[in-house]
């Protein structure tokens, strides 16, 4: 059945989406900064899934050299760009998350709060100040 | 107000799912990104880097090869990415000498 | 974190742990040729390794073993030995990074072995340095 077998062959891509919509969900609707920052992670972190997942073929193993099992039919083995390519990615988000938290740390410092719309008042007094 | 940010979101997921439709089968492994030659007939990078890891650098790990040997300079680019990173971490964070005055 | 009810046991277990786990993650860069790992995974254990003393035995003892202004120079010692690599392959005569023309006297194949190998306890060294940089940053202020 051809409906079988599109659905069979997509839907690892589907349970990636819908982390990603979780990741997103949380970035837009919280109002706490800490929060926030949290959804950005679970979004880098799907991304990161979705792209190892593209590169799977049924009956390979793992990119490591077997000896018992030859090289000339390259069907035997995974993918190993979508790896090499993540492992970029995967240091890349960490830096970003401690540039972000490092962030938040002197915001709170300065205003002394972390709920976005009573950050947002403070700042809007502090610029045009009571007369 | 919340009603604009659900709509957002699940216009955004039907996108993603629709997107997602033209792409060949997981697990495939005759996909297009698999083969020996591209469809335009350049060679495809996978094929190569599977069969010629051990002939060229005497290594067993595929994945450590690529990222050191065949693309190096993605790694270089990277690490100065890190230690960008902890310079930001170290300039926004250090105790300030002079005390700040806000009023005078 | 008070400090004020310090738990002797698990002091005194992360203290003795704590060089196993550099061990292994020594292991694991140094295994990156034969095994999954390499220098990423291996740099990250390492971070682990201290920052668990960090964390269980108070910010006093853990200076014993990594200074807080040992970070930011162990990540750039990190980066300085990746780019000097590729400098010595220009110098002997190939292009920047091309590991086939590193002066160690074997066949083509087998240099580019080893410079690979040099590649990943430069990269290890980096990611180490600056995940310890980062978390003992975003500590600085707290009153102890």
């Amino acid at each position: 059945m051809k409906i079988m077998e599109f659905i069979l062959g997509h839907y690892g891509y589907w349970c990636a989406f819908i982390l990603m919509m979780i990741g997103l969900y949380g970035m837009m609707m919280k109002k706490n900064l800490v929060k926030k920052l949290i959804g950005m992670n679970i979004f880098q972190v799907s991304i990161i899934i979705f792209y190892v997942g593209t590169g799977v073929k049924w009956g390979g193993t793992v990119p490591v050299l077997d000896p018992n099992i030859s090289v000339a039919n390259t069907a035997n083995y995974f993918n190993p760009l979508p790896h090499c390519l993540m492992l970029t990615a995967i240091v890349v988000g960490v830096a970003t998350t401690g540039v972000a938290f490092s962030l938040v740390i002197s915001i709170y410092k300065r205003y002394n709060t972390l709920d976005e719309p009573e950050l947002l008042e403070r700042m809007k007094k502090d610029n045009e100040p009571d007369k | 107000m919340k009603i604009v940010n659900y709509l957002i979101l699940t216009a955004f997921a039907g996108l993603m799912i629709f997107a997602s439709m033209g792409m060949a089968n997981r697990g495939d492994a005759n996909a297009p990104m698999n083969r020996e030659k591209s469809p335009i007939g350049s060679p495809g990078a996978a094929h190569y880097y599977i069969q010629n890891s051990k002939t060229d650098s005497y290594t067993d790990n595929m994945v450590t090869v690529i990222l050191a040997d065949w693309r190096g300079y993605d790694t270089l680019g990277e690490e100065t990415v890190i230690l960008t990173a902890g310079l930001i971490c170290y300039l926004l964070l250090r105790k300030r000498k002079i005390p700040h005055d806000s009023e005078r | 974190m008070t400090q004020k009810d310090n738990n002797p046991i698990i002091s005194l277990t992360s203290r003795v742990v704590s060089p196993f786990i550099m061990l292994f993650a020594l292991y694991v860069i140094f295994h990156g040729h034969y095994s999954p790992g390499g220098g990423f995974q291996g740099g990250t254990m390492l971070a682990a390794a201290v920052i668990l003393v960090r964390l269980a035995a108070g910010r006093e003892v853990s200076q014993l073993q990594f200074k807080k202004s040992w970070g930011t120079p162990v990540g750039s010692v990190g980066v300085f030995i990746y780019f000097f690599t590729g400098l010595v392959a220009m110098l002997m005569g190939g292009n920047y990074l091309d590991y086939g023309f590193l002066p160690l006297g074997t066949e083509p194949a087998v240099t580019r072995g080893w410079g690979i190998l040099f590649i990943e306890i430069g990269v290890g060294l980096a990611v180490m340095g600056i995940l310890v940089a980062i978390y003992d940053d975003l500590l600085e202020g707290d009153p102890q």
